[in-house]
């Protein structure tokens, strides 16, 4: 679904990723750990398209197109999906009006008309009944005045309404408490199948328990320097990263 | 002959519509001497830095147009606050239009500033409002005062609410191939009345048109007064506005202006706070294109204790448009635990816009709290990006986002029908799909 290879990226003058190889298959669940600072959300960003990020090497193929000729909004249209680690705060517009509106916006892109009413309020509905959100909420500006856990769950709404193929999740699970996580992560869960991939950015083992990854990869001054299955998430929990780090 | 000269030199003709011995007639005279003197402002004026007048008075306008009253309803309907039932004093290219007009005096007054002027049993009010709070050396001021004929009158006596809003709305016709209005205003709100009023001036066709408009505004003690300009008209047509507010103790007096349309717009809203603990609104959303003009120009006269003024403009520019805003607060050496917020932002949408943003602040007290802001910027590219993300193209998230941004102005909008009209002509203007409720 998403081939990345030899990805070298900078922002600011500065160069982060150096030189990133990932494979990600439909049906795929991928895990990206590794330190503070080593590039886990400048990927992502890179990925999604984000202007201030330049590519200055290496390609990136979503289901064989390149997705580095594609503007933010034609990514989404072809079914990236980003759970940011910040979500933005945007006053005035309504979780429900923004959310109609991308969706609409979607199927435009596609030639489709607009969904219709009914359906679009029992889709609401389902999806945040699935994520345990109140509907008071649903009214509410975006991200606006919301506590860290809020933006989280409000992320993996979003991405159940929004149904990609590809969704990056970066740092969902920081701010989540316990039940929260176990409620998010369900929502996931809910929403994989084999048409469908999801990237994991993380540094706890504890989301890997609820979403297991088939593939963990370690990514280390802009490099994946380590890839292994499930068990190497267990071992960084154990041991840090000193080891990769002189391994590398 | 020059315009100004022909406002001197046609002021013979007034004298034959109005009653000589009304009310105000030497008040008349004595302002047309005013304007004699000083002449229409010019950019070397202080307060006109930013806005000329220039090309607006070389041109010339008739004064007083033929009486046009037909029209049909259903042409104008759009321009009313037809959801609901309201009481109306509706003008057709200056001159009163009864068909149109719901007036009342059944336990308040709204009707005639002439009727006003002319008859007996309201003198005594006339003499004490009449243009007692305007500024005397304002030179527009001055020409509307010379020049009163007609406009909107109201009274709520103590303790009434009046239980419709008023609707204020000067139609020019365009039967007029260049017009020069001077509607005259005034708004007497006794002690614990209020009331809500909204104010339009519209053109039904492209034609040269200006209005010099005054509005005289009294909140007595504990008066609401929600006031509402709505400033949505042709492309050319200008409007002077020239809005005194005086507050007694305990008032509470809000102006929401919506500048969404027209060549040129100068807004000259006073508020003077003389009672203890007012409350005092200055609210607005200018939404600009093309090479449209408008400049607010605002004064906050603290002149007692324990007041609070906030003033929340929202501007957005794009293709040429031009934005002014002039804040001045004053605070008085005796107000003090005075609050007063003032706060400007602006979004230019493109680089052929341009903003002038100028607080002023005179403060003469030492217990007050008092801040001021201005921002001119664009829109935040994060916030943008995200947007984008989710799928929604550029153009369509710039316009999401500029309506939201405008948008939260209207929140202190008490008038549902209203904030919904609003909502729509902002969301209309930016382009936004309404597909989603407001
Ligand atoms: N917009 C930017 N401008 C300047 N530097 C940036 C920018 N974005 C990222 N960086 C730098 O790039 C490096 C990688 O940052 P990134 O946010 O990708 O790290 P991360 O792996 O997601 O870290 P964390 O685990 O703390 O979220 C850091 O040194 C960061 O300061
Ligand atoms: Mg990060």
């Amino acid at each position: 679904m998403l081939t990345i290879e030899n990805l070298h990226a900078k922002v600011e003058g500065k160069q982060i990723l150096n030189g990133i190889d990932l494979d990600v298959k439909a049906g795929e669940v991928h895990a990206i750990m590794g330190p503070n600072g080593s590039g886990k959300s400048t990927l992502s960003s890179v990925i999604a398209g984000h202007q201030d990020y330049e590519v200055i090497q290496g390609t990136m193929l979503m289901e064989g197109q390149e997705l580095s000729d594609l503007s933010p909004e034609e990514r989404a249209h072809k079914g990236i999906f980003l759970s940011f680690q910040y979500p933005i705060e945007i006053p005035g517009v309504s979780v429900t009006n923004f959310i109609k509106t991308a969706i609409n916006a979607s199927r435009k892109a596609k030639g489709l008309e607009d969904m219709p009413a009914n359906i679009m309020l029992k889709k609401i509905r389902e999806k945040s009944a699935l994520l345990e959100i109140d509907s008071r909420f649903l009214s509410r500006s975006l991200n606006e005045g919301f506590s860290g856990g809020e933006k989280k769950r409000n992320e993996i709404f979003q991405m159940a309404m929004l149904e990609p193929k590809l969704s990056i999740l970066d740092e969902t699970d920081s701010g989540l408490d316990i039940d929260a996580l176990k409620v998010v992560a369900n929502g996931v869960n809910k929403l994989r199948s084999k048409d469908n991939a999801v990237i994991v950015i993380t540094h706890y083992q504890r989301l890997l328990e609820y979403i297991v990854p088939d593939f963990v990869h370690v990514l280390w001054e802009g490099k994946i320097v380590k890839s292994g299955t499930k068990d190497l998430a267990i071992e960084l929990e154990e041991k840090g990263y000193d080891w990769i780090k002189e391994m590398a | 002959m020059e315009f100004k000269e022909k406002l001197l030199a046609s002021h013979l003709a007034l004298e034959e519509k109005v009653d000589l011995n009304d009310a105000v007639h030497q008040t008349r005279l004595e302002s047309l001497k005013t304007f004699e003197q000083k002449g229409f402002p010019s950019p070397k004026d202080e307060a006109w830095k930013y806005t000329s007048l220039n090309a607006m008075v070389r041109q010339d306008y008739a004064l007083f147009p033929k009486a046009e009253t037909s029209i049909e309803l259903k042409k104008v309907k759009k321009y009313f606050l037809y959801e609901i039932d309201t009481y109306k004093v509706v003008f057709m290219d200056g001159v009163y239009s009864p068909f149109l007009s719901d007036t009342t005096h059944d336990g308040l007054d709204v009707c005639l500033i002439s009727a006003a002027l002319s008859k007996a049993k309201y003198r005594n009010l006339i003499n004490t409002y009449f243009n007692k709070i305007t500024n005397k050396e304002d030179s527009l001021t001055a020409l509307n005062t010379s020049y009163t004929l007609e406009g909107a009158y109201v009274y709520i006596p103590k303790s009434v609410v009046a239980e419709k809003p008023i609707e204020i709305i000067h139609f020019s016709t365009g039967k007029e191939k260049a017009l020069w209005l001077q509607p005259r205003n005034l708004i007497v709100v006794d002690n614990n009345a209020q009331v809500q009023i909204v104010e339009r001036h519209q053109s039904l066709k492209k034609h040269s048109v200006v209005t010099n408009s005054v509005t005289e505004i009294y909140a007595h003690q504990d008066a609401l007064v929600d006031y509402y300009k709505i400033q949505n008209d042709l492309s050319t047509a200008s409007l002077i506005d020239n809005t005194y507010i005086s507050q007694e103790k305990n008032s509470n007096v809000s102006v929401h202006t919506f500048s969404l349309g027209g060549k040129l717009t100068r807004n000259n809203l006073n508020f003077y706070l003389k009672g203890e603990r007012c409350h005092s609104t200055l609210k607005g959303v200018t939404l600009l294109e093309d090479r449209q003009h408008v400049d607010h120009y605002t004064l906050v006269d603290h002149a007692s204790p324990h007041c609070e003024s906030h003033q929340d403009y929202k501007g957005v520019f794009s293709e040429g448009s031009k934005g002014v805003f002039n804040g001045k607060i004053h605070v008085d050496r005796l107000a003090q635990k005075t609050n007063a917020f003032q706060q400007s932002n602006n979004i230019l949408l493109d680089d052929k816009a341009t903003v002038n943003t100028k607080p002023q602040l005179e403060i003469f007290a030492d217990d007050v709290k008092c801040s001021h802001g201005c921002t001119v910027g664009q829109l935040d590219e994060d916030a943008l990006f995200y947007l984008r993300s989710r799928g929604i193209p550029k153009k369509e998230a710039k316009a999401l986002m500029t309506y939201a941004f405008a948008n939260n102005v209207l929140e202190s909008v008490e008038l549902p029908v209203l904030k919904k009209r609003i909502n729509k002509l902002i969301a209309e203007k930016l382009g936004v799909n309404l597909g989603f409720d407001l």
